[in-house]
């Protein structure tokens, strides 16, 4: 029987997802590049590449933004609604107990989300203040560094589990087409997602 | 087709995402001011799995360069010119800077941008005795301090390397100075900021006052006084 599909995400969801992954990889790329002191001595050109990185990450913030801004704003309301929003099922899920019926979003990815929108504050936060921190001693604080590489660490972990779940893990990756082509199967639905209902 | 769905009575949700969002950022926010206490308690915990990563930064260094390329150490054609207002300026190769007299030293590394290493060992040879050698003339009241790589200098006064623990460093916890610390030798000044502890040093001149260096140009400080300059302490 051929599978029926429902729609997860809407296109500016779908764009939001990207450019932010987008965003992201490339900023680790570049910030690794002057983190790590083998890659460092190979790329050499640290002025150029952390010139690079701030205006990058600039970048992905006002890219993120202006998404928001130009796409279904309705629509991101709504999704940051059921994001914010937890119950005692959440709960459930979040301690093993079953069952724990979910929404459109599980207790998982509500955090992941919540998690990752702080993360990108802070470090826009912290950027802000490494690169002027290097122009004017107000704007420089002894832990501004570790917050930088510390939330790297943090979202490598987010990412290693988000992209587990999301690309290998046999009964959660089907995921993947909610997230590219914007709908997932009826059935898959109705076992993850049993508390969703479609508008 | 699809079965018919269960039907589940919805809980009442609570408003707790926006709270953890908040949350998050606030303490990541607040972290600028005490992040590197707690961080000083769990580096030293979490040394054993650093080193077990040895493509991270080990011990907390953080490496950072200026120049569109870092300074490779050829010991056969290596020099370190030493001269300006001094009466007896000399040239030192590298053996002829390992034989002169050796001194070890323990002492902790402070970068202006926040992170420090402690307990570092270095060796290397005093700058005092090197000084000695090439006999300062008496218009000479600061030794500029040159790197490889260009166009970094910084400079010091004379009575500021007279320190009891600055050095001319070609070792570094027991092995000669790695590449990225400023191979083959580096100035070390542990009561100032590691942009004054030159890396990669391949000239020192006797002058007579200090000029701007190179991060003083951007507005760092031209005494870097660990905890008593830029902004640190005052």
């Amino acid at each position: 029987m051929k599978p029926t599909y429902r729609k997860r995400f809407s296109r500016t969801e779908r764009t939001l997802h990207w450019a932010n992954a987008l965003g992201f990889f490339f900023l680790l790329a570049s910030g690794l590049a002057l983190y790590l002191p083998s890659l460092s001595e190979i790329v050499n050109r640290r002025q150029l590449v952390q010139e690079v990185h701030f205006w990058a990450g600039c970048g992905w913030i006002s890219v993120l933004v202006a998404i928001v801004v130009l796409g279904d704003r309705r629509g991101i309301l709504r999704t940051a609604r059921e994001i914010d929003a937890f119950d005692a099922d959440d709960l459930r899920w979040l301690t093993g107990q079953k069952p724990a019926p979910q929404g459109r979003f599980n207790a998982g990815q509500k955090l992941n989300s919540l998690l990752t929108v702080a993360f990108a504050v802070l470090f826009l936060v912290s950027g802000l203040f490494l690169w002027f921190g290097e122009q004017d001693t107000r704007y420089r604080f002894a832990s501004t560094v570790i917050l930088h590489d510390g939330l790297m660490y943090a979202s490598l972990v987010l990412l290693v589990g988000h992209l587990y779940l999301a690309v290998i893990h046999p009964t959660t990756r089907h995921s993947l087409r909610g997230i590219t082509l914007g709908t997932v199967s009826e059935e898959w639905a109705a076992k993850h997602y049993a508390k969703w209902t479609p508008e | 087709m699809t079965e018919p769905q269960p039907q589940f009575a919805s809980p009442k949700p609570h408003h707790v995402g926006r709270g953890i969002f908040l949350g998050t950022v606030l303490a990541g926010v607040s972290s600028l001011y005490w992040g590197e206490r707690v961080w000083s308690h769990l580096s030293t915990a979490l040394a054993p799995l650093e080193a077990g990563i040895p493509l991270i930064p080990q011990g907390g260094w953080r490496i950072y360069t200026i120049g569109d390329g870092m300074p490779s150490f050829d010991p056969k054609t290596w020099k370190l010119e030493i001269g300006g207002h001094a009466a007896k300026p000399m040239t030192l190769d590298y053996e002829r800077l390992l034989s002169l007299p050796k001194v070890n030293q323990v002492s902790t590394f402070h970068c202006v941008t926040g992170w420090t290493v402690t307990d570092v060992h270095w060796g290397g040879v005093r700058l005092a005795d090197v000084l000695d050698l090439v006999q300062p003339n008496a218009s000479a009241h600061a030794l500029q301090f040159v790197s490889a790589e260009v166009p970094y200098v910084d400079y010091l006064t004379l009575a500021q390397t007279k320190l009891h623990n600055v050095m001319l460093a070609y070792e570094m916890d027991g092995v000669p100075l790695p590449r990225e610390h400023g191979a083959p030798v580096r100035l070390i000044i542990p009561e100032m900021y590691g942009y004054k502890n030159v890396k990669w040093l391949n000239g020192i001149n006797l002058v007579p006052a200090e000029q701007i260096g190179y991060w003083e140009q951007y507005g760092y400080d031209q005494d870097a006084w660990v905890g008593h300059s830029n902004g640190y302490g005052t």
